[in-house]
């Protein structure tokens, strides 16, 4: 739903290079006059959380780079070299495994964001499915990133990611021995995983220009899940949205202040400031928080193959929510059992992503076998199951009318009922 | 409303089972070394130079016969931040060290006197020389050693240690370790050439106890104890690790302050811009 | 759609230009350090801390190359013929006028210390060559005399003398004693 231009630049040159290359005309239809739900809750702040983070990554990331010499012999010590000698070099470092996490933490809102309010319903299904897309690049870039260091989880984490390609039949071998470039784990794998870590984030950037285009087709969704009906229901999306993305983007870089200056080796493990071993395993291997939910459903089945089926399955099977949920009504607003399940899933995933971090013995065992059926039994029987038998809540008759029912979920000072033309100034 | 209420309860019941029997499916049953406390912890942690200077002491007499510390320079000894000596003393103790350097025009190798901007010198040639002289077992290198080593906090203190900022698990386990060595338990059978210490994790260690009361002599009046031998050198060591600590925490309470105060304008422009949002059905004529 | 005073943009604008300024102050403090990250580090300024260089070993008329700073310095043991040429020289001729006194330390004039990097493109010039008992650099043709000046050629200036004191009568320390001395 994005507006037809309406951006007349004033300037001569500005209108010689628009009749060439209409970016300016782009950018206002796109992210000044793009007409935006006025209920958006700061939850819809994370899109743009999201990009500042991407641009955070490439940034240190490309200067980490200038730095950084990708060989088993050297890279652990480059690393020491970039947070000893280098000009800022620690703070480069810290904010750069640091921001994964963020990135992480923006990333999973954002997600739960979308499933609560329905956010990847028709017409968004693509929408969403580019999402998935730039989830998995983002997993796959975490990966590739973490093995930079050489330290011994970066060695050994490598090791046990690339093994699972050995679980397929048949061609298994042969493509974990073509991954490694050796027979093992090794230089030519560094190298390789360096140059696809440099990669992949551009290849993210391009996914991310597809999934904002195909947002704008649709426009965005909004709280209340019914989609804008005239002008009353939205706002410009420069300035409201923009300052309140900008606010937020700032709030959240508090968090991330916090992890870098303070706590900047909490979300990592000790075990990555052991230079890589390839003769000595440690005693507890774990993967990155991020990726702890997946790593528990791996371990909780017992056969390999079908546990890296399994695996893969949890995250590809998102990309099908758009036809498993079944429910008429988007948003989780308005359909209250929905929401109970919405938060028990929450839950499964936090405390399957514990069970994670747990070495698969015993208890933790059974409560993870409990969380991964669960986690399956949630998208396959419990959403279509919900959408066919659930009562849900009256929708309002649109946004403008759901913003006068709810004065807290405007921006401005409203006070419930509408206010005459000689009452209110704006 | 019961029926999901009843099974978020379920979900929760079946979760805290699982956390109230952690204990007892602990694999390790290592203690957890004691807190200690340090001037470096905490936002406005400084490192205390004389801690310092007495845990390099502690370090070059006796650590550095068999433990490395090739990330760090003679020079790093005198940069802001760490134990300040002078230059001058660095480069008096670079030039007490030997250090191989070469090939002369003539293709040999030769030895020279350390300079500031060489590394520390290690005490063994290479990793196999260190375990062939050490009963098979690899002392160590101590360049970020503090950062490696750690151990499991638990459920809740892990969510605690967030906002409390507990980064000293490495010199907390340090200290425990050194202090830990003690005589096996009845019934323990430890492998050959192995010592018992009650805080490494499976508790048979290769070091034997490296050090004892009046091992180092103190030049500043600081008693020469275990304890502050033990103190001063995992001080030492997570200056070490982290030689820009105190610049990351400064810089820190001063980002935080820039950041709190952008976002509360950030906010106050948000909200001005909001309350000019029409929000009359005439207003939107 | 406004009727508001005049009294209202100004506080309005404030808060709105304060926290522009702010920002602008926070993305100063973000670009400095990555700026200031490709400035040489600390262990390449170490590195190029200064070296001693022992002159005994040194025959008259010999002319060694050592490296400081990654650059090439040339240490030359002038013969007294090559002192005499470099004295004799009318100043003012040159194409970079500057005294032979100006290049050698006092008492110390059988010594001479340049950069051997070619003031023209940065090639390094080979010794015992060219017209004028000096250098001779292969890349353009430029010639610089017994005492590192330049005579023809496309480059500029003279070879540029390093900081560089005598420790003793036998030893100089490259690296000490001010700013590399360009013309």
């Amino acid at each position: 739903m994005s507006g037809h231009s309406t951006y007349q630049p004033q300037n001569r040159f500005l209108q010689w290079f628009e009749s060439r290359l209409p970016i300016g005309g782009l950018i206002h239809s796109s992210f000044i006059a793009y007409p935006t739900p006025r209920n958006l809750n700061y939850w819809w702040t994370f899109g743009a959380i999201l990009s500042f983070m991407l641009g955070v990554q490439i940034v240190t990331g490309v200067i980490l780079v200038m730095h950084y010499t990708p060989h088993v012999d050297m890279a652990f010590n480059s690393v020491e070299h970039i947070m000893r000698d280098v000009n800022y070099g620690w703070l480069l470092r810290y904010l750069h495994s640091n921001g994964a996490s963020m990135f992480f933490v923006a990333v999973y809102i954002h997600m739960f964001r979308g499933l609560y309010y329905g956010s990847y319903k028709a017409p968004r299904e693509v929408l969403w499915i580019l999402g998935v897309i730039i989830y998995l690049l983002m997993m796959a870039t975490g990966f590739l990133g973490y093995t930079l260091p050489w330290g011994q989880m970066s060695f050994w984490g490598a090791t046990v990611i690339t093994n699972f390609f050995s679980a397929i039949p048949l061609v298994g071998e042969s493509i974990t021995t073509w991954l490694w470039g050796g027979y093992a784990v090794g230089n030519p794998t560094l190298n390789r995983f360096f140059s696809l870590h440099y990669l992949l984030p551009f290849v993210i950037a391009g996914v991310v220009v597809l999934h904002v285009w195909a947002l704008h087709v649709a426009g965005q969704n909004n709280p209340t899940g019914v989609e804008p009906k005239s002008d009353r229901d939205t706002v410009p999306f420069t300035p409201y949205a923009t300052m309140k993305d900008a606010f937020m983007v700032v709030a959240f870089s508090i968090v991330f202040a916090w992890f870098v200056f303070y706590v900047p080796n909490y979300l990592g493990h000790a075990d990555n400031y052991i230079q890589a071993n390839p003769g000595v395993t440690p005693a507890h291997i774990v993967p990155e928080w991020y990726y702890l939910p997946f790593y528990a459903i791996l371990r909780s089945i017992p056969n390999k193959l079908a546990g890296v089926i399994a695996m893969f399955g949890s995250i590809a099977i998102l990309a099908f929510v758009p036809w498993l949920d079944t429910s008429k009504v988007r948003s989780a607003n308005y359909r209250p059992l929905y929401r109970q399940f919405f938060w028990v899933f929450v839950i499964v995933c936090i405390l399957l992503g514990w069970l994670g971090s747990k070495p698969a013995e015993g208890g933790y065992v059974i409560g993870a076998r409990i969380l991964t059926a669960y986690y399956f039994i949630h998208f396959l029987v419990i959403l279509p199951l919900l959408g066919l038998l659930e009562k849900t809540k009256p929708l309002p008759q649109s946004i403008y009318d759901s913003v006068l029912k709810h004065p807290t979920s405007a921006g401005g000072k409203l006070e419930g009922e509408p206010v005459t033309a000689s009452g209110r100034k704006s | 409303m019961t029926k999901q209420r009843s099974l978020a309860a379920l979900v929760f019941a079946g979760a805290f089972a699982i956390v109230a029997s952690a204990p007892a499916m602990a694999m390790e049953e290592t203690p957890h070394p004691p807190r200690q406390s340090w001037s470096f912890a905490g936002p406005f942690g400084t490192f205390d130079r004389a801690q310092l200077q007495r845990g390099f002491k502690v370090y070059h007499e006796v650590c550095a016969a068999c433990h490395s510390m090739h990330l760090l320079s003679f020079r790093n000894l005198s940069e802001p931040g760490g134990p300040a000596f002078t230059k001058a003393q660095v480069a008096a103790l670079a030039a007490q060290a030997k250090v191989q350097d070469g090939p002369n025009d003539a293709g040999e190798m030769f030895e020279r006197a350390g300079r500031p901007a060489d590394r520390f010198p290690s005490p063994f040639p290479n990793d196999n020389a260190a375990r062939a002289a050490n009963g098979g077992a690899l002392p160590p290198d101590f360049s970020v050693l503090a950062k490696a080593r750690s151990y499991e906090r638990g459920f809740p203190l892990f969510i605690f240690d967030i906002f409390t900022q507990y980064q000293e698990q490495g010199v907390d386990y340090i200290v425990a370790l050194l202090h830990g060595y003690e005589d096996a338990p009845q019934g323990v059978k430890l492998p050959e050439g192995a010592n018992y210490n009650k805080y490494f994790p499976g508790h048979a260690i290769g070091m034997p106890k490296p050090i004892e009361d009046g091992r180092v002599e103190y030049t500043d009046g600081t008693p020469a104890t275990l304890d502050n031998y033990a103190k001063d050198v995992a001080a030492f060591m997570m200056w070490a690790a982290e030689p820009h600590l105190e610049a990351r925490k400064r810089i820190g309470f001063q980002t935080m302050i820039f950041l709190l105060v952008f976002a509360g304008l950030l906010y106050f422009a948000k909200k001005k811009v909001w309350s000019t949002a029409p929000h009359t059905p005439e207003q939107h004529a | 759609m406004t009727t508001i005073s005049s009294a209202e943009p100004t506080r309005r604008d404030f808060l709105y230009i304060a926290t522009g300024a702010v920002g602008a102050v926070g993305l100063a403090a973000v670009a400095w350090p990555l700026i200031n990250q490709m400035n040489p580090d600390a262990s390449t300024i170490a590195a190029g801390a200064p070296i001693d260089v022992d002159l005994s070993p040194i025959a008259d008329g010999q002319v060694i190359k050592v490296f400081w700073r990654s650059m090439p310095i040339f240490v030359s043991h002038r013969t007294a013929k090559e002192i005499k040429e470099a004295q004799d020289v009318d100043v003012k001729s040159l194409p970079d006028p500057q005294p032979d006194s100006a290049r050698v330390k006092p008492g110390h004039d059988q010594w001479l210390v340049v950069i051997g990097i070619c003031t023209h493109l940065g090639c390094i010039p080979l010794a015992h060559q060219g017209d004028y008992d000096g250098w001779f650099c292969p890349c353009h043709g430029s010639q610089y005399d017994s005492s590192g000046r330049v005579r023809r050629g496309p480059a500029p200036l003279n070879l540029a003398v390093p900081p560089y004191t005598f420790v003793s009568d036998t030893k100089i320390r490259i690296g000490d004693g001010g700013q590399i001395s360009r013309t």
